[in-house]
């Protein structure tokens, strides 16, 4: 456990010296709170529920941003470290392969936890210093969208590491990281969209459509979100989508978490077998 | 004494290449080992097999009782490694690296940092690596390998971009861990740059180890002839009939001639040289140097092949 912080610590502290944690923070702020501002806009401020609307925004953004973060700073963390040479000395420590893998995934998710608490709290708070109203139950949705959001970032930077405990080179994980961005963010939903045109209905019914969904994370994350408070679902348009939808959140809670555990324990399997 | 490191009948292929051929030896506490070879020969391959970084493909391994290959990793705390091109963090400085590394070890920080002094960069210790140089890289990688006094101490070309000052103090640490009962392996590719500091050589060659044995040793073994140079009087054909039945011998110059002498044969020419009579003026005796000692070893391994 002592090694898995030490490694955490380190990692957070090259972060901040590199100005990840900064300019990821920054990042997520700018644009959560100019969303925040245009997108109540259409809306108006006068009896509407509008951090709802803010919930549905900010969930899009994570959609498209926060895999994006999480893999730029994670597909470097083995084959990055092999390249430059410093994991052959820090191998030679007393310390076991998973523990580096563990202390490098515990000081990413923090520095990416603390730029979504921090981006995403400002567009809250921004929002109550305006004087909108907000009710406890809208403040729970947001509460959910951060966890939910930070159980996403952890997902992506679990695959980020498998890429990265895979490849020999720093370029092909860059690759095949962009790829995964570009495949799960993009490409996925629309071929989805395809499929379900072309079929019209006869082979694909709302329980397959459901367990196709479960195999993208993204899709599990905008279900939870959009979909999972009533409220918040009239907002995003999903409020169809939530009637028939068959899976609690509690299961894609649970199938978010699957997504990150599992490539990072194949990751540690992975890793645990290499060569320096 | 207990062995430290154990190396039994080890081998290890990556793909097609054999870099390291069925070695085995035993390391002592109290030892410096030099481990000499060209490029290539698996001096490194070796020590990553003794660290666990590599798996061997054949043979079995212990260091201080762990089995490396198996992913064990406790007794690594009592081992220090500085790898051939040692580098860091960039972004961190020399102080924070230090520390990182102390704590990873389990060691007092406060004790680890006063390495920094040892090495010549105290100064520079809250500074950047970024901004140090190549020798000063190298000494960073010097103390993090001294941290805790290790038991082991497993050093890659450890005096590549060391000022000879530098070395020499190098040497001097190295010696005194020696002193205290540690294993002490320094790799290198010539067998002359350590000297006469190893207490034993592991010569290796294309990944098999051609020789093993203190300096003495391996002189013996390799019964290589010195150079005995005698300054002549007189005249070039007075000196031929006197040498007789001398076969290698070479004329320098004028005055000077050149013997090769196997070790039974030295004593007879020098009785011989040094008779009433004799026209020699001066003797030199020139032992075979520790580059002749190891070209051949080399050679002989090559013959073999």
């Amino acid at each position: 456990m002592r090694n898995i912080l030490l490694i955490a610590a380190k990692e957070i502290q090259e972060s901040m010296r590199n100005w990840w944690v900064l300019s990821a923070t920054l990042l997520l702020a700018a644009l959560a709170l100019t969303l925040t501002f245009l997108g109540s806009a259409p809306t108006g401020s006068v009896g509407v529920r509008a951090l709802d609307v803010v919930i549905v925004s900010l969930s899009s953004l994570t959609i498209f941003l926060l895999p994006l973060i999480a893999l730029l700073i994670s597909h470097d963390a083995i084959v990055g470290e092999m390249e430059r040479g410093t994991m052959l000395l820090l191998l030679s420590y007393p310390v076991g392969r998973w523990q580096v893998l563990l202390g490098k995934f515990a000081g990413h998710l923090a520095i990416l936890a603390f730029a979504i608490v921090l981006g995403y709290g400002a567009a809250a708070f921004a929002l109550a210093a305006t004087g909108a109203t907000i009710d406890a139950e809208s403040w729970a949705a947001f509460g959910k969208m951060i966890g939910s959001s930070i159980l996403l970032g952890a997902s992506f930077i679990a695959v980020g590491y498998l890429v990265s405990s895979l490849v020999r080179a720093r370029g092909t994980a860059a690759g095949i990281a962009i790829g995964i961005w570009l495949l799960l963010v993009l490409i996925y939903d629309m071929a989805l969209l395809g499929l379900l045109v072309v079929d019209q209905g006869r082979f694909i019914s709302a329980g397959v459509l459901n367990t196709l969904l479960l195999f993208n994370p993204t899709d599990v994350y905008r279900m939870f979100n959009l979909a999972g408070s009533a409220n918040v679902s009239v907002f995003s348009g999903m409020v169809g989508l939530a009637d028939t939808m068959t899976l609690n959140p509690g299961v894609l809670l649970a199938v978010l978490a699957a997504w990150a555990t599992l490539p990072l324990a194949l990751a540690a399997f992975v890793f645990s077998r290499r060569e320096l | 004494m207990k062995a430290t490191v154990e190396i039994k009948h080890v081998s290890k292929r990556y793909g097609k290449i054999e870099a390291v051929r069925d070695v085995s030896f035993d390391l002592a506490p109290g030892e410096i080992t030099a481990l000499v070879g060209h490029n290539g020969a698996g001096k490194t391959t070796l020590l990553k097999l003794m660290l666990g970084l590599a798996h061997p493909t054949a043979g079995t391994i212990r260091v201080l009782g762990d089995n490396p290959a198996a992913g064990e990793f406790a007794a690594r705390s009592k081992v220090g490694y500085l790898p051939e091109n040692v580098s860091f963090n960039a972004a961190l400085t020399g102080r924070e690296i230090l520390s990182f590394y102390a704590r990873l070890k389990g060691e007092p920080v406060a004790k680890a940092l006063r390495l920094l002094d040892r090495v010549g960069l105290g100064s520079a210790s809250a500074r950047r690596v970024a901004t140090y140089s190549k020798g000063m890289r190298q000494r960073l990688g010097l103390a993090q390998a001294l941290i805790g006094e290790p038991q082991v101490l497993l050093l890659d070309e450890p005096t590549t971009g060391l000022d000879p000052a530098l070395r020499l103090s190098f040497y001097e640490i190295v010696q005194a861990l020696r002193d205290r009962g540690a294993t002490v392996v320094l790799s290198s590719h010539a067998l002359a740059e350590l000297g006469e500091r190893a207490d034993r050589v592991v010569i290796m060659s294309h990944g098999a180890m051609v020789a093993h044995g203190s300096i003495d040793e391996l002189r013996r073994i390799a019964q290589l002839p010195a150079k005995v140079r005698l300054t002549v009087s007189g005249e070039t054909e007075t000196i031929r009939n006197w040498l007789g039945r001398v076969e290698k011998w070479r004329q320098v110059n004028g005055h000077v001639v050149e013997i090769d002498a196997t070790p039974e044969r030295k004593i007879e020419l020098l009785r011989r040289a040094t008779d009433v009579g004799a026209p020699v003026k001066d003797i030199d005796v020139v032992p075979p140097t520790l580059d002749e000692i190891y070209a051949h070893f080399l050679r002989t391994q090559e013959a073999a092949r």
